[in-house]
């Protein structure tokens, strides 16, 4: 809320500078956002006197000056009667703003040359004189900034009020605020208000239908008005806080406002039907014109000022294009009320009108207020427009709001929360700035009755916040606490995570983090069928772009934007890695299943191209190679990497599903090359994608020695010639599953296909390596196991001993 | 006889001296220690000396040959060790190249942050609870005391599944889903993601926090003001200074906004602090007591607090990072810097 200092100051004297008064508000709960100098509507404008005033040779009307800034003397063209040798008056100078958009320029009137202008009060925005120049006394120093030389600067506060502190919305309410911080005494403006002999009962009604929504409206009525544009004191005060002037009503239905924190409501009386205010719900599907000139669509649980026939205003929300105050309005209806604020919020939010009125509705008025901005809105139109306000007001009041009483506030209480001891008079001190009354109740103990403006205090708990806010919270000792219970257990995912953070980085991959959301458009690109529960998105009701419209279900679209995102930046070469959540839709109405993952991505080169290095491609074996270091680094040993794999976003030929024992951890394989075209990635690019919870579950920190073997191993090196499509991996497992106890590792040390091989065959040189813990093994016990794995391996595979064969 | 010795001494000095290569050295060592080199000429003599002059002479001529014998192998090792530094220096390579560096990845910036967040809390003996991203509004608004169609929903901008499901928009339901499985004393942080949409230099709509809970026996406004001091001074330094003001967090009464002395300005006033010297770091209060009857506590026999803080906000302040959207536009140009 923007706070005029100066209009701040009708109601109490502040002798603290703006930026004081600023941390001062700040430290108590109202934050200011900022402090602003603002002047008025005017710049370039001097004090300046008049030397001489000649006739004009060729108008009747118009003189020519000559004015004296002190300094400079300039001819200047004067069409003001009172304009006269001697007298101080405001020069707008060349290249001078004044209020209405204009910019003073060199010009010619009449062929006489005039260097600016001499203002009136009205010309310049601040008085309403426009009879003539604004005459200045003469105490003033020529050449001075008029802005500075009249006072007429003014500071506004932008506090910003938190959703609690209703009573805040007003300039009154922050000046309450400060009397309380400051003990300067608050001045409510002085009321007093002329009525006529006519009954306001006489000549309306109001009928609230839903004392719910509404628990009470007061009208009224202000005949013979003349609308008009407001005095400049009015439009001044409202223009500092951002409001626009409109005509001398409604700018002070909102003046009051700002003043005390009541929207109120004027509508043109002629134009309620029937000559009556009825409050009543809504008709569902009902269409209403608001004053913006929308049209508006009701439901049934907006509430609706009507008159005998026809809706007049949105409850608490804005007026009627149908009834609202024109230029030849003569009576007015004045509407004070109070609605019920979630009601107010609700409406405001389905109909999206944001309202200053809404706003304050819907944060909970003070009940008690309503007669009293009623009576001040009266005072003031009937100032302002000539109008003659009826006697009385007509107050339907039928659901009583119960002013909170006696909230009990246990001294003891209040040491137990703040942390120190604050003595009952202290205590009673602070409630009583606030205008609560604090009442004893044995045992040092009080029953405290706030003020019906403090809308947010209920509780024990609400007095002693307000207790230590206005003691100021950097008066409360800082302490630790002490431990109870023992020490925590560890969490094992976090710290599991840290760990692969860790391994992941030592394999050279960085850490990306995507967003949650993504396109729809992902599973298409990735090519999921209709069935894969990658397309089961949970959806965002109002996302901030299609493009983040749902959440994600995988990472492995997210880790390819990445990758297409960086090479189109000039990083080709990437290893990436992410851990996060991803979202698998259930029902409507229950939770995702939110599942945690890890996802790599490697492309491009290998290695930086270096001196000692060529280039060369990463491929599929380097992100397996990394993640064959994840798992022996976390010890889960019975990882199996198994090429039937059917994912539609991977190369069929090159891709695999990784198991632990039975259970499927995830996947690993070189993107397929038709999501690629789909992404438009040029790039060969392969990804792996775990299942986290499943490392969780398998990942071990127990270790066992094993004892360091004191016998000499010994090697036998066989090159097998095999068809292409036998797999390393069988190869090993037959020769390890024929439980040779001798036989203690088997690695392939080289893969050869091309010259010297006939087509749709392989070279496969296998390493076996053979130790006894027991002694040093002969050549003849390793031949004869030798032999049996070989055999073993060549009638399972038809394979030929290269060699052998020549 | 004597006479012939040290002549002959000094004539092998004076040929050593002068001789410059193994070749004149092995020579050398022929002409005067060989077998017919010099000194054995006249040791072969010592025999033809009176008897009482022989133990004299012939330790002199012992040690004469022991002279040369000696100078002559120096001489000779010194040629040797020469020829060898001149084959290392055959063997020089260029220090400066840079080494084969195997790469090494990165920690994201705001998993750093969260680490150090976390570890400095686990001193302090809390653990670690986590609750869904994707989260009823009964956890994320109700059970916090956030009633549907209370304005300080305005304080949350939603994203929403549907009616009761929300992206959640802070970590504090975690607090609620921790204390409904647990009974007091409480103490965790909650990390993770969360969600709001807004999204320019300073918002994007996810980013992380750290949420704190504290409950137990006794717990004060003091305790909250003494944590939260003990923390920030450790992200920022021993010689940060914080402020504590009154703000309002409908789950917290009392509620405190935290700021810290501009780390950029020194409170000065600056464009990271918008001129005001301070910077808004967490939001903090003491737990309410409708939140405590939501969860069953008995709030006249527990009290406690709770926090939570911007990780990204803490992370851009610590590295000088000006638009938050970096983090999460994977560019490894910002992410190979930390």
């Amino acid at each position: 809320m923007l706070v005029s200092l100066r209009w701040l100051q009708d109601y109490i004297d502040i002798d603290v500078s703006p930026d004081e008064l600023a941390k001062l508000l700040t430290m108590a709960g109202l934050e200011v956002d900022s402090v602003e100098e603002t002047g008025p509507g005017f710049s370039g404008v001097v004090v300046s006197k008049v030397l001489s005033v000649k006739p004009h040779p060729n108008s009747d009307k118009l003189s020519l000056c000559e004015v004296t800034t002190g300094k400079e003397t300039f001819p200047i063209v004067c069409g003001a009667p009172n304009v006269s040798e001697g007298i101080l008056s405001p020069l707008a100078k060349v290249g001078a703003e004044i209020p209405g958009g204009y910019t003073i320029k060199r010009s010619k009137l009449r062929g006489e040359p005039s260097e600016g202008m001499l203002c009136s009060e009205e010309e310049l925005g601040i008085g309403d004189d426009a009879s003539g120049i604004m005459i200045l006394p003469d105490t003033l120093n020529l050449g001075e900034d008029l802005a500075s030389a009249l006072d007429l600067k003014d500071v506004v506060l932008d506090v910003a009020i938190t959703p609690n502190r209703a009573d805040c919305l007003s300039i009154i309410g922050i000046a309450r605020e400060i009397s309380a911080l400051t003990g300067k005494k608050l001045r409510y403006p002085e009321i007093t208000i002329a009525e006529t002999e006519e009954d306001v009962t006489t000549v309306t009604s109001v009928e609230i239908l839903d004392p719910h929504l509404c628990p009470r409206y007061t009208a009224r009525i202000i005949k013979n008005v003349t609308v008009k544009p407001s005095p400049s004191w009015m439009r001044l005060r409202l223009e500092a806080v951002g409001l626009r002037a409109i005509n001398n009503i409604v700018d002070v239905t909102n003046f009051v406002m700002i003043e005390f924190g009541q929207p109120l409501h004027a509508f043109d009386f002629r134009y309620l039907e029937e000559g009556r205010i009825r409050v009543r719900g809504a008709d569902e599907g009902e269409e209403f014109i608001s004053l913006d000139e929308k049209t508006r669509i009701m439901s049934s649980d907006t509430l609706m000022i009507c008159d005998g026939v026809k809706p007049v205003a949105v409850a608490g929300i804005m007026g009627g294009l149908n009834s609202e105050v024109v230029d030849d309005t003569e009576t007015v209806l004045l509407e004070s009320a109070y609605f019920n604020p979630s009601s107010i919020r609700k409406s405001s939010k389905s109909l999206g009108m944001s309202t200053d009125a809404a706003f304050r509705f819907e944060r909970g008025i003070d009940p008690e207020g309503v007669l009293r901005a009623s009576d001040r809105a009266a005072q003031l139109i009937a100032d302002l427009s000539g109008g003659t306000i009826c006697r009385g007001c007509i107050d339907q009041y039928p659901r009583k709001i119960k002013p909170v009483k006696d909230i009990p506030l246990r001294v003891k209480k209040v040491e137990e929360i703040i942390g120190i001891q604050v003595d009952s008079e202290k205590i009673v001190t602070i409630l009583e700035s606030l205008e609560m009354t604090a009442r004893e109740d044995g045992d040092g103990n009080f029953l405290v009755t706030p003020p019906t403006f403090r809308v947010d205090i209920e509780r024990e708990v609400d007095l002693i916040e307000e207790i230590a806010r206005i003691l100021g919270y950097e008066h409360i000792p800082v302490t630790l606490p002490a431990v109870s219970g023992g020490a925590e257990m560890k969490n094992e995912k976090n710290s599991l995570e840290s760990k692969v953070r860790e391994i992941l980085n030592g394999s050279g991959y960085t850490e990306i983090i995507n967003y949650s959301f993504t396109t729809p458009e992902s599973v298409n690109a990735l090519g999921l069928e209709a069935n894969d529960e990658g397309r089961r998105f949970v959806v965002l009701r109002d996302p901030l772009s299609e493009d983040i419209s749902v959440m994600r279900t995988g990472l492995v679209f997210g880790l390819l934007d990445t990758m297409r995102k960086n090479v189109n930046l000039g990083n080709p070469d990437l290893a990436l890695f992410e851990i996060g959540k991803i979202f698998i839709g259930n029902e409507a109405g229950e939770l995702p299943d939110e599942r945690e993952r890890l996802g790599g991505l490697i492309a491009g080169l290998r290695s930086e191209e270096a001196w000692h290095t060529g280039e060369e491609q990463a491929d599929f074996y380097d992100l397996k190679g990394c993640l064959e270091n994840l798992f022996s680094e976390l010890k889960i040993n019975n990882i199996s990497y198994d090429s039937n794999c059917e994912i539609s976003f991977l190369h069929p030929a090159r891709s695999c599903t990784v198991r632990a024992g039975d259970t499927i951890l995830g996947f690993l394989g070189e993107i397929h090359p038709q999501v690629r075209k789909n992404m438009d990635i040029k790039d060969r690019a392969v990804v792996f994608e775990l299942d986290f919870s499943c490392l969780v579950e398998l990942f071990s920190e127990e270790m066992q020695y094993r004892e360091i073997p004191r016998f000499p191993s010994t090697s036998r090196d066989v090159a097998f010639l095999v068809d292409e499509k036998v797999t390393s991996g069988a190869m090993i497992s037959m020769a390890l599953d024929r439980a040779e106890e001798l036989l203690e590792n088997v690695s392939v040390f080289d893969v050869y296909k091309g010259k010297g091989i006939s087509a749709g065959m392989k070279s496969l040189a296998i390493r076996f390596t053979y130790r006894s813990s027991l002694k040093t093994l002969t050549d003849r016990e390793v031949n004869e196991a030798h032999t049996r794995i070989v055999e073993k391996i060549v009638s399972l595979t038809d394979a030929k001993i290269r060699g052998a064969e020549s | 006889m004597r006479q012939t010795l040290e002549e002959l001494q000094k004539k092998a000095a004076d040929e050593i001296e002068a001789a410059s290569s193994r070749e004149e050295f092995l020579a050398l060592r022929t002409r005067y220690l060989g077998r017919k080199g010099f000194l054995t000429d006249v040791l072969r003599k010592l025999k033809d000396v009176p008897p009482e002059e022989k133990p004299l002479l012939g330790k002199l001529s012992n040690d004469i040959k022991k002279t040369i014998s000696e100078r002559i192998d120096r001489a000779i090792e010194h040629l040797d060790s020469e020829g060898k530094s001149d084959i290392l220096l055959k063997e020089t390579i260029d220090v400066t190249l840079p080494g084969r560096r195997t790469k090494y990845g990165k920690i994201h910036p705001v998993t750093r942050v969260m680490g150090e967040i976390c570890e400095i809390f686990s001193i302090l003996g809390f653990s670690i609870a986590e609750g869904p991203e994707v989260e009823l509004d009964y956890y994320n608004f109700e059970a916090l005391n956030i009633p549907p169609d209370h304005p300080a929903r305005d304080m949350h901008d939603t994203f929403y599944v549907t009616d009761n499901i929300v992206l959640r928009t802070h970590t504090s339901p975690v607090q609620i889903r921790t204390m409904e499985k647990q009974d007091p004393p409480v103490r965790i942080i909650s990390p993770g993601k969360v969600y709001r949409p807004d999204s320019d230099i300073s918002h994007t709509p996810m980013f992380h926090q750290v949420e704190g809970l504290l409950v137990d026996k006794g717990i004060t406004f003091g305790d909250l003001k003494g944590v939260l001091t003990y923390f920030l001074r450790h992200v920022f330094g021993k010689e940060t200074v914080l402020r504590f003001r009154p703000s309002y967090f409908p789950f917290t009464e009392p509620s405190a906004e935290v700021d810290i002395r501009c780390v950029m300005c020194g409170g000065a006033g600056c464009r990271v602090c918008g001129q005001g010297g301070w910077i808004e770091i967490l939001g903090s209060g003491m737990v309410d007591p409708e939140v405590f009857k939501v969860v069953g506590y008995d709030p006249e026999e527990y009290s406690g607090f709770a926090f939570g803080l911007g990780v990204e906000r803490i992370a851009m302040l610590k590295y000088g990072i000006s638009d938050i959207r970096l983090f999460f536009e994977g560019d490894l140009r910002f992410l190979e810097q930390f």
